[in-house]
Formats: structure tokens, sequence, C-alpha cells
């Protein structure tokens, strides 16, 4: 087989998804393709449209919780290359959620890496982030600005736990809003450290918070919330729910709740005040400023592409150091962390 | 400062007003007489003098954080606020070392003042790095003049009052005006009686409620007075010892503004505060408000805009009589009170005179003319209603011709069409709930030329995010809007739908805190529905 793709970019970023052609698949395709990758489960990333799907192991119970029981997955060990087209593919750890995975991709001796969505932080309840040197790097960019920087996750889950603890005094419900798949697990797995009393579900976390118990990830006691049952009292109690709740008819069952939200949206104080939480807290499932800089660095790629979010600043950064960067379109969002657009 | 920064964590993270006003009372019950008077001084919204320019601060700060400077740009253009910017890049994550206290930080602030730009900025720059997030926010936030707390003042009289045990009144009486942040100012605040007798200082202003239901069910119309509602500005004036004082509603001092009011009233009985409206008036009578908004916009008035636009004094009420606080006489006997004052006058200080009406049907006859006479509509006030402090339901009632104006903030911009596409033209409003403003009507139309051009200025340099087209702002510009009806609808979020909205006025003269709630406009369905 000639290498006829050489002049050809590795990955391209078409209507399909993130193609790669001398291999014949795409990475976390939103059109109807035949062999697809996916980096994690999150809606942007993993749709219904592919005949085949590679993807890690670990996520593949949550893929099939989204995608359907029936679709053709096979799960892939971390590290392990298997053979796509003309391609070598291989898994690693992204950090992101239970199961996220960056992808790398070799061919004629050319490595380049998709990060997926991914992040630096220690998380108890997924695989920590591995680092993937590559000539190409092409990293997710949803906080590219120097104004956002987290703090350890352990020290947001202490200050969800004050917060937890002042509305059990005050004799209310606290809900707090966390993205389903990822946050919820996330926030449950850290908060072990500070207690060890039962959290209440929305009906859209518990499937999701099954799985990773499955998975072995060690969390709080979790009991469903039951919107039918008008007896039950849930002052004291913290309830996590998906952003998307926050609106409807389901938290008007909790009145007298505090409410508060985990995204690394609530850094910037504008953000927390125009979502109208009580609570802002900066807990986030994507890389800050400085995981992007450094993980950049680190892989010691020469080209850098984007995805997610407006790099522009990060992009002329790194043009500033010598580094050939730019920005990739494509239909990834930030999960729930980017509905920062729901204007009216 | 400490104990000062934690207050503003808790005012800006609780929506409660209870817990609000608690929070308050317990930083009093703590704080030095020093501290809380300045704590009274900034929760008030008053602001210290901007010391050093914003372009400096954000040179310092790309030094100071190492990052070029087009990025720390790029970071206050999606931050929206330099305080927060500085605090974001810089500041400690963990405790500072700062242990200052409200009054002395002020007093660190104020000495910077002359000093090199060399000893300014490290002397600024250390703080910075030294302090955690929270302080280092705050300390900008005085620096920049830009602290906003979001509490009204009546719930930090609300505060003040559960702390020093007094009724909310004498101390929203004691907050008016112009006074110094010091010891003896805060323990003049909360002593039993009032020794300061500050002869400048005006009493809070009476407010009226929008009358929803049907006018005939105030019952007897004998009961009540009406007069216009004048669309000028609502001012009190005040001669004490021989000095006369203008104070506006936002309780700005605007006696040097007005020297056509002021050199046609010396001749006024002294001890005697007026409640009225100023309006720009010739010989033809009352001009539109815009002609006055080019006296507000003036720190002196020249002689050329004094014969254009000259301005009357029209009185509502008189609060004070020969020294002695008559508040609490009924409506009437004020009136008779005020009617022998201005007897005497015919030209620049007018009495506002009662619109006389046989029956509510009469007087909403009369209020349909509303329009021709330049005037919102008219107020009812009951004959026997004493002079109350803020907003209190049952006695006074504006009774506007628009048939709804809300006060509202600008939220979201976007660009227009055609040959407006390169103008921010078409805007966003959101109204109070709880904390929150939650958007309730987009407009497009009622701003002059000009003031397009300025707004479109102001929301490029507040723009806090931008989403596509659109732009969201700092919550900070307040606008009166005007709409036909308004309905309840499920497809918004605010859970109503206004028709032809559009702005008709700027209210510069208003804070965020001033506008509107979701509930007082929802009241406004409700009384339809029925
Ligand atoms: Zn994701
Ligand atoms: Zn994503």
């Amino acid at each position: 087989m000639a290498a006829t793709a050489t002049n050809n970019p590795l990955l391209q970023a078409t209507n399909r998804g993130l193609e790669c052609t001398a291999g014949g698949f795409t990475i976390d395709p939103y059109q109807s393709t035949r062999i697809s990758v996916i980096t994690h489960a999150h809606a942007d990333h993993a749709r219904r449209v592919a005949e085949v799907y590679y993807a890690a192991k670990s996520s593949v119970a949550l893929l099939k919780k989204r995608l359907g029981d029936d679709i053709d997955i096979r799960g892939v060990e971390f590290g392990q290359p298997f053979q796509l087209g003309d391609t070598s593919v291989s898994l690693h750890p992204a950090g992101h959620v239970l199961g996220s995975a960056q992808v790398r991709v070799e061919h004629n001796g050319e490595v380049w890496v998709f990060t997926g969505d991914f992040k630096r932080d220690p998380d108890p309840s997924c695989e920590a982030f591995e680092l993937v040197p590559c000539d190409t790097f092409i990293t997710e960019a949803t906080f590219a600005l120097p104004v956002y920087q987290w703090q350890p996750g352990s020290d947001v889950a202490a200050e969800i736990w004050q917060w937890w603890q002042s509305m059990r005094a005050a004799d209310r419900p606290a809900i707090l809003f966390c993205y389903a798949l990822g946050k919820a697990q996330r926030v449950l797995s850290e908060l072990t450290q500070y207690t060890d009393l039962p959290v209440y579900l929305h009906g859209a976390v518990t499937p999701l918070t099954d799985i990773y118990r499955q998975a072995g990830v060690s969390m709080l006691p979790t009991c469903a919330v039951d919107i039918k049952d008008k007896r039950k009292c849930y002052n004291g109690e913290l309830i996590i729910a998906p952003p998307g709740a926050s609106g409807s008819r389901w938290v008007q069952r909790f009145p007298k709740a505090g409410t508060g939200f985990c995204s690394g949206w609530m850094r910037v104080r504008g953000n927390r005040r125009r979502r109208g939480y009580d609570r802002g807290f900066v807990l986030s499932d994507h890389a800050d400023w400085n995981g992007l800089l450094r993980t950049i660095e680190e892989t010691g790629a020469r080209q850098v592409l984007t995805t997610h979010g407006q790099a522009g600043a990060l992009i002329r950064l790194l043009k500033e150091r010598g580094i050939d960067a730019r920005e990739l379109t494509t239909r990834y969002n930030a999960d729930g962390e980017s509905d920062v657009s729901d204007a009216v | 400062m400490k104990a000062f920064s934690q207050l503003y964590q808790t005012l800006d993270q609780t929506t409660s007003t209870n817990a609000k006003v608690a929070a308050m009372a317990a930083y009093f019950n703590n704080a030095t007489a020093e501290d809380a008077a300045w704590a009274v001084y900034f929760l008030s919204g008053r602001r210290l003098k901007r010391l050093i320019g914003a372009s400096l601060l954000r040179r310092w700060l790309a030094e100071c954080s190492d990052l070029p400077e087009w990025l720390v740009e790029d970071c206050y253009a999606n931050v929206g606020d330099l305080a927060e910017t500085i605090a974001l890049l810089i500041a400690k994550p963990s405790e500072s070392e700062n242990s200052m206290t409200l009054a002395e930080q002020v007093t660190a602030l104020q000495a910077l003042s002359g000093e090199t730009e060399d000893l300014q900025k490290s002397i600024i720059t250390t703080w910075w790095q030294t302090q955690d997030y929270s302080t280092c926010f705050i300390v900008n936030k005085l620096l920049t003049g830009g602290l906003r707390v979001g509490v009204s003042q009546l719930l930090l009289a609300r505060a003040v009052a559960q702390h020093a045990d007094l009724p909310r009144t004498v101390i929203l009486h004691r907050l008016m005006g112009e006074w110094t942040p010091d010891t003896s100012f805060w323990h003049a605040l909360i002593s039993e009686d009032d020794g300061s007798a500050d002869i400048s200082r005006p009493y809070p202003f009476c407010l009226a409620s929008p009358l929803e239901d049907e006018a005939d069910a105030l019952g007897s119309i004998e009961d009540w007075i009406a007069e216009w509602k004048w669309d000028g500005i609502r001012a009190q004036l005040i001669h004490r010892d021989q000095q006369l004082f203008i104070w506006s509603r936002g309780e700005e001092l605007i006696t040097k503004k007005f020297p056509d009011i002021t050199d046609a009233i010396g001749a006024l009985p002294d001890g005697m505060v007026l409640d009225g409206e100023i309006l720009p008036w010739n010989n033809e009578g009352v001009l539109p408000f815009s002609e006055l908004q080019r006296r507000i916009g003036r720190k002196t008035v020249g002689k050329k805009l004094l014969s254009e636009v000259p301005c009357v004094f029209v009185a509502y009420d008189c609060m004070e009589h020969n020294g002695q606080d008559i508040r609490q006489q009924p409506l009437y006997q004020r009136r008779a009170v005020l009617t022998e004052l201005l007897s005497a006058y015919t030209n620049d200080l007018h009495l506002s005179k009662p619109v006389n009406a046989r029956s509510w049907q009469q007087l909403a006859e009369l209020r349909g003319e509303s329009r021709q006479r330049l005037v919102e509509g008219l107020m009812l006030k009951h004959r026997n209603a004493a002079f109350h402090t803020g907003r209190k339901r049952g006695q006074y009632w504006k009774w506007k011709v628009e048939p709804y104006t809300v006060d509202a903030v600008l939220l979201y911009a976007q660009a227009g069409h055609g040959k407006r596409s390169n103008l921010y033209t078409d805007y966003t409003f959101g109204v109070w709930q709880n904390d929150t403003l939650v958007p309730i009507a987009k407009a497009y139309s009622g701003l002059t030329n000009k003031e397009i051009t300025t707004l479109d200025k102001w929301i490029r340099k507040n723009t806090v995010e931008k989403f596509g087209p659109v732009r969201s702002v700092v919550t900070e510009q307040v606008f009166e809007l005007a709409f036909e009806g308004i309905n309840a609808s499920s497809r918004h979020k605010s859970g109503i739908a206004v028709r032809f909205p559009r702005i008709a006025r700027w209210r510069q003269d208003l804070s965020p805190e001033d506008a509107d709630t979701l509930a007082q406009i929802q009241q406004l369905i409700t009384t339809k529905d029925n």
C-alpha cells in the first residue's frame, strides 16, 4: 500500500466528524458513518450514527446506556494498539469521565492525538490522564483563558460539604446541579472523604451512577427522589440533579431549597449571577488554562489544533511561542458546561 | 478586611432579604465604629474617588501576572470586571497575609493619592499578591470605585436599626444626604437621640405604588386628592438657616444646577422642606423631559441654556414648616400649609394644583388628556395620608396613562440590521427575581441616535461574554420600558410575554437595584385577568 495521504492531514474535521481517511474511520462522528472511534459518552461526542463503535472498555456500559443496547461496540483496553485501515490506533485515559479516552493515530511514522475532553486534576471517579507524545495534538480548549484555574476537586468538595451542612442547619433541602454523567459521580465520590450520608438523585442521574458503582467507583450511598411521594421531607438532604432540571416543574417540588451549580464557568462571578443559583462551585472536568498549556508543551507537538470553545487567545500565545496552532471547526461543545448561551 | 469580604460574599450568595439583613446586623455587632462607618458608606452605594486609572492597573496586572498585555485585555473582556480579573489572575487561593481592618485598608488606599506611580504600583501589586481571592477582589473594587453590593437603602437601614434597636425610619432619615464615614457619624447614626443637626439633610422620599385596580375601587372620590404626575426630576427643596439645598431622589445635591430656582425662592421662610418636581417650563408651559436632560448633563449652567430651558419647582408637599417635622399630619393639612406658603409666588415656584373631578369617571377622562399635557398621568393621594417613608401601599397611587412601564436592566445586546448592522441596537432587558435578573423583553426602538452610539460604545467595553452575534453585558444600565400589554406565557422563562415593548427612557439616574421585580410585573397580569 502506498502512502497516499502524506500530504493530507491524518485527521480532518469534516461534516461527518473528525475523519481519518487513511484509517477509514471517524472519531466522534455526528453524521452516519461505518466505523467510529468514540472518546467518551457525553452527548456531543457519542451519537448513534455509526455501524461499528470502538471505545475504551470502561465506557462500553455508559455508551450502551446512552446509544442503545443493540449497538455494535468493541471495548478496547487502554494502551493496546489495534489496526484500522492503514493506521495503528490506541486509546489512552483522558481523565475526563469514566472511560474517557484520547485517541492516538499513527500512520507512516506520524502520530496524531485527539484528546476528546480531558483534565489533569485528580478525580477518584475515573482513570487518570495519561500523557501521549505526538506530532500533532488536537486538544479541547473549553476554558482557554488564564482566568480559568481550578482548585483541587477535594477542596471544592469540602466547600460543597460545608454548604450542605449549612443547609442541614437551616433545615432546607440542598439541590446541587451537576452534569448527569461524570460531574455527579465525581462529587459523590469526592464527598466520601467528609461523610457517609446518603444523597438523593434526580431520575436522570441514577442509571449512570449505577454504572459507575458497577465499575467499582466508591461513592456515597444514593437513593432516588420520588416526586410523587408528597409526604417525603427533603429538608437537610443533598439532592443531585442535572442543570436542565433547574427551570422545570420537578424543582418546584422543593420550594425551600437552596441551589448550587458545579461548573468551571462558575469561576467568573458574572456567570454565577446570571445563572441565578445561590452558590456556584468551581468544579470542572475540563483542563484549566495551565493544564492546557502544560499538556500541549509536554506532548512535544509541533502542530496544535483546538476544538471546543473560543481558543483565540490560546492560539495566539502558542504562535508567539513558535508553535503552529489553529482552530478546528467541529460540533463538539463542552457538555453540560457549555450552556452559557441560554440567552432568553 | 476579612469580616467585610465575608459579609460581601454572604450578601452576594444569598437571595433571601432576611439573610442579608441578618448578615449585615451581625457584621455591625462585631465591627468597630470605624469599620462600621465605612461599611455603611460602601453598603449604601457610596464610593471612593477613583485613585488609579484602569489602563494603568491593567498594565501592572500584565507585569504582575507575567502575561502579555493583550491576553490580560482578553481576560478582562471575558470577565467584564477589572477588580475580578485581577483577583482571578493573581490572588492566592490560600489565606490572606493582609490583616488590615476595613478602615485601615481605606486609609491605606487614600494615602496612595499623591504618591509617585512607582510607589503606588509597588504597594498595590503587593496587596494583590498577598491577599486571598475575596479580599483581593474587594480591595480592587474599593480601588476602582466599583463595589456594588446589591442591597437597598431600606435593607441597610433595617440592619442598622436591628443592631441599634431603633426604628428603621430614624435610620433611613439619618442615612440621607451627605456625611463623612467616621466614628462620630456611626455613633450619631445609632444613638438614641439625634444630636447631629445637619441642616442639609433631606427626608426619605414618600413613594407611590402603581394603581392596578380600577380607580373606583378606592372608594369615594371625596377622600382623594388628584394631581398631575409630572415628568421631571423628583426633588426636595430645603431652606434652613438661610441656606437652600436641592436634593434629587437619587440623593444627589443638585442645588448648583438650578440657579433659576434657587434665585427665585430666597425669600421663603426658614425651617421649611418641600417635596416637588423640577420641570423645564417656559412661557408656554411645561417642556418635554428631553429638554430637562440637557440641563441635568451639565455641571454648571450657562446663560444660553438657562434661557432656552428655564426650570421651575412644582411643589407637591410640605414636610417641615417653621422647623417642625409635620410629616405625620394629614395631607389636607399639609396642603393647606403649602398653599399658604406659596401664595406669594407665581413664577418659579408652582403649586401642584389639585385636579378636581366630581366622579372617577370624570377623572378618568381628564387623565386621558395626560399626553397632550406632557404628564405621565395622575397621582392619587388620600386626604388623610401621612408623608410616609419609601413605598407603602394604600395611600399614594400613581395612575399612569401608559398602561405599563417598568424599569429593567440591560442584559444582552445584538447588532442591528441593515445600516445599523455595525451597531448594537437590539437589546434584551431583565427584571429581578430574587437575586437574579430574568429576561422579560427585547426592544429595538426608543433611543435617540446619540444614545444608541453611546450605548454601543458602553456595550463593547462592558461585554461579559459573546455567543455568536449576542453579547451579554455587565448588568448596570437601567431603562424604562413601555409596553401595551402583558400576558402570562409558558414559552418564556419569565412566565410573561409583553406586547410592543419599547424603550421609554434611559434611566441613568437609577442603579440596577432600583429595577422592578418580576413579582411586580406579574401582579399586573393577575389584575388584568380578573
Ligand atoms: Zn465531555
Ligand atoms: Zn466535549
